[in-house]
């Protein structure tokens, strides 16, 4: 009896942490068909209903087709976990005779490397991360520039002068989204600051929205957020209070109280890289395109936003557009006003790709 | 400092209820002998359908009972299998949540309507509302207690009820026998497979209005794993709270408690991390856990049910 009820314990505790493993089923959806189309295969890390992330990916998959038609057949697997798994899933698609994979998670880098070497003749283009090989590209986008504009519309909204940023894991894209959002709250809202709660999840509706709640407790009236759920919206929403969405327009999914979203928009980037290896143009290559490229984008402001802010905005959308200008363009002082980038300097990507500090304006810490 | 307070007791017991509601549908289930580790899947069907019926009808009674009978129907599945063929409790309780988790998420991507390309998620839908207790919700500190959804009232007169339907009523007396010597229980004339039959069907319908609080009150509407692992956590929150449902409240509101207060403390600048803040709760589970096996081995007096995963065969007797 004493030993079954210490196996109880231990299986108690190894299923706490089991979730992480039964995130779900995967759910493969393959057109089998005998054509000559170019086949290209999506690996997704959630599901294209998540309204984030993969959201995103799928839409952006599924402009592709609209783009290309009958010249491609895509198909993708969901919800495939980081690892192994992963590697496994990719391997089947190059096995399968697909001439194009698409894997669209960071802890997918190596997994496709190491299927890449083994399929020569397929290309791989993985998202957000920063290795390459001959059949292997990499492609992320500058978000921050979109989190810049966002940020100038929460600084005008805000009444409190405090903006509730929820946070994801503190590495350096989400820190850079952070630091991008609050100078462009500094830049309409001089007073404001930014206060950031960490969740260490991507996808957790529940802890988002709780967290949410406590900064709107604290005092925030504007919630930001950087996770693949619409919970800090809502909360925000149900205190009649506004909010900025990432990923997608999430206007679509909470209403005006969104003022304005950062988000993606994948499908060009999609169809022009498939279009390159259908006719053999394509080349491996670290893309880590911006606004003027249309990688990432502003969505449409609410109506809630006022035609003086909307000017602003879209003349310093212009100004990035152009590439006369830059949001880490000096002079940016960190937490404790130090100059850290100086005045007139332009960062190195690579500096900006590992960023760890925060930006004058922030209230929060970078645990690392 | 007492609007802090008060504002951590308001969100904390909104948190704890699904946890209560799923915990004390375990502790029954476990005080017949029947380990169910199908929650976790229970709790997202019950939560996709109990919305999906919301989002259709409106009706928020519907939409609770429907999940009710969606938890009661899974755990029947799990009591046919433990109880008539004798199958493996842990195996056949995890295919349950396996089940129940990709059911859900597929469900939550074909249930929706055609203009929403199938997807429940992103739809709103009726909730439950807010039901303020007038004058008491005015009290200071404890205020918010009476400022919450029907479900949380529910659940709070669920505790002293079913505690005291587990040990001062003979249903109860008989339950806890079957759990603790089924042979016994066998010879007083109780019979054992009934019990064990209706006590997981009961625990499968509570730990389903607890899926339905998620997607009706809490997090109100559909987002894939909307219960985010929180169906284990009532597997440990049984063994926390000792079998015993007057103690469940307390391991429920440690777990919703401790997000509430350690989100607040990042937002008032504290310089903690936040790893170890969301770490917390699983260290302390842990914790209660290895001191009640020690305190186990010395007194046997946890409250955890002898029988518990063993099946029963009359022929054994």
């Amino acid at each position: 009896m004493k030993k079954n009820r210490v196996v109880l314990v231990l299986v108690a505790l190894l299923l706490i942490s089991l979730p992480v493993f039964a995130g779900g089923s995967q759910e493969e959806a393959v057109a089998e068909t005998e054509n000559s189309a170019f086949k290209v295969a999506f690996v997704y890390i959630g599901i294209p209903g998540d309204l984030g992330w993969t959201f995103e990916h799928d839409r952006g998959r599924l402009a592709a087709v609209k783009a290309l038609g009958d010249k491609i057949e895509t198909a993708y697997v969901e919800n495939v976990p980081e690892g192994p798994d992963a590697t496994r899933v990719i391997r089947q698609f190059a096995q399968k005779g697909f001439n194009m994979i698409f894997t669209t998670s960071f802890g997918y880098m190596d997994p496709t490397l190491e299927v890449a070497a083994e399929y020569p003749d397929v290309v791989f283009e993985h998202c957000s991360g920063y290795k390459t090989s001959d059949n292997t590209a990499n492609y992320f986008g500058r978000i921050y520039q979109s989190r810049y504009l966002s940020g100038m519309v929460a600084g005008s909204a805000t009444k409190s002068n405090v903006i509730g940023y929820v946070g994801a894991f503190p590495i350096p894209e989400v820190v850079r989204g952070i630091n991008a959002f609050t100078i462009g709250v500094l830049k309409t809202n001089p007073k404001a600051v930014v206060k950031v709660v960490w969740t260490n999840t991507w996808y957790d509706p529940v802890k988002e929205r709780e967290a949410a709640v406590a900064l709107l407790d604290s005092g925030a009236d504007v919630i930001a957020q950087h996770q693949d759920t619409t919970e800090p919206q809502k909360a925000a929403q149900e205190r009649g209070l506004y909010s900025i969405g990432y990923h997608s327009d999430m206007a679509g999914f909470v209403g005006d109280s969104v003022l304005v979203s950062a988000m993606w928009e994948f499908g060009p980037f999609y169809t022009e890289r498939i279009e390159a290896a259908m006719n053999g143009s394509w080349k491996s290559q670290s893309y880590w395109g911006g606004l003027a490229d249309g990688i990432v984008k502003l969505s449409d402001f609410s109506p809630l936003v006022s035609e003086d802010v909307k000017k602003l905005v879209l003349a310093e959308k212009k100004k990035i557009e152009s590439g006369s200008w830059d949001v880490f363009n000096g002079p940016v002082m960190n937490q404790s006003g130090k100059t850290v980038i100086a005045a007139g300097s332009v960062p190195a990507d690579g500096d900006l790709l590992g960023m760890s500090y925060f930006v004058k304006g922030v209230v929060g810490t970078v645990n690392q | 400092m007492i609007l802090l307070i008060s504002s951590i007791i308001a969100i904390t017991l909104k948190a704890g209820t699904s946890l209560v509601f799923a915990t004390i549908g375990e502790i029954f289930t476990e005080k017949s002998g029947i380990l169910n580790l199908g929650i976790e899947g229970i709790m997202l069907m019950s939560a996709v359908i109990a919305f999906t019926v919301s989002y259709y009808t409106g009706n928020l009674s519907a939409a609770i009972l429907s999940a009710m009978l969606t938890g009661g129907v899974l755990s029947l599945i799990h009591a046919f299998l433990s109880i008539t063929m004798q199958a493996q409790q842990v195996v056949s309780g995890l295919s349950i949540t396996l089940f129940g988790t990709g059911m859900a998420s597929f469900l939550g991507q074909t249930l929706g309507p055609e203009t929403n390309s199938g997807y429940l998620t992103g739809l709103s839908a009726a909730r439950l509302q807010t039901l303020t207790i007038p004058g008491l919700s005015r009290l200071p500190l404890i205020g918010p207690v009476f400022n919450q959804d029907p479900l949380t009232y529910i659940v709070l007169l669920l505790i002293p009820v079913s505690w005291f339907f587990m040990y001062k009523t003979k249903h109860g007396l008989n339950l806890r026998a079957v759990g603790e010597n089924p042979q016994t229980a066998d010879a007083m004339g109780i019979n054992v497979p009934r019990i064990r039959y209706l006590y997981t069907i009961v625990g499968g319908m509570l730990a389903g209005i607890g899926g339905a609080h998620l997607s009706l009150s809490y997090t109100p509407g559909w987002t894939d794993n909307i219960t985010g692992g929180r169906g284990w956590i009532v597997i440990a929150l049984v063994i926390f709270s000792l079998w015993n449902p007057s103690r469940a409240i307390w391991g429920a509101l440690l777990f919703g408690g401790i997000n509430a207060v350690q989100f607040r403390l990042q937002a008032s600048g504290a310089d903690i991390s936040s790893t170890l803040l969301n770490m917390l709760p699983y260290l302390v589970t842990i914790a209660v856990l290895v001191i009640i096996t020690v305190w186990e081995d010395r007194k046997r007096t946890t409250g955890s049910p002898a029988a518990l995963g063993t099946p029963y065969q009359r022929e054994e007797k």
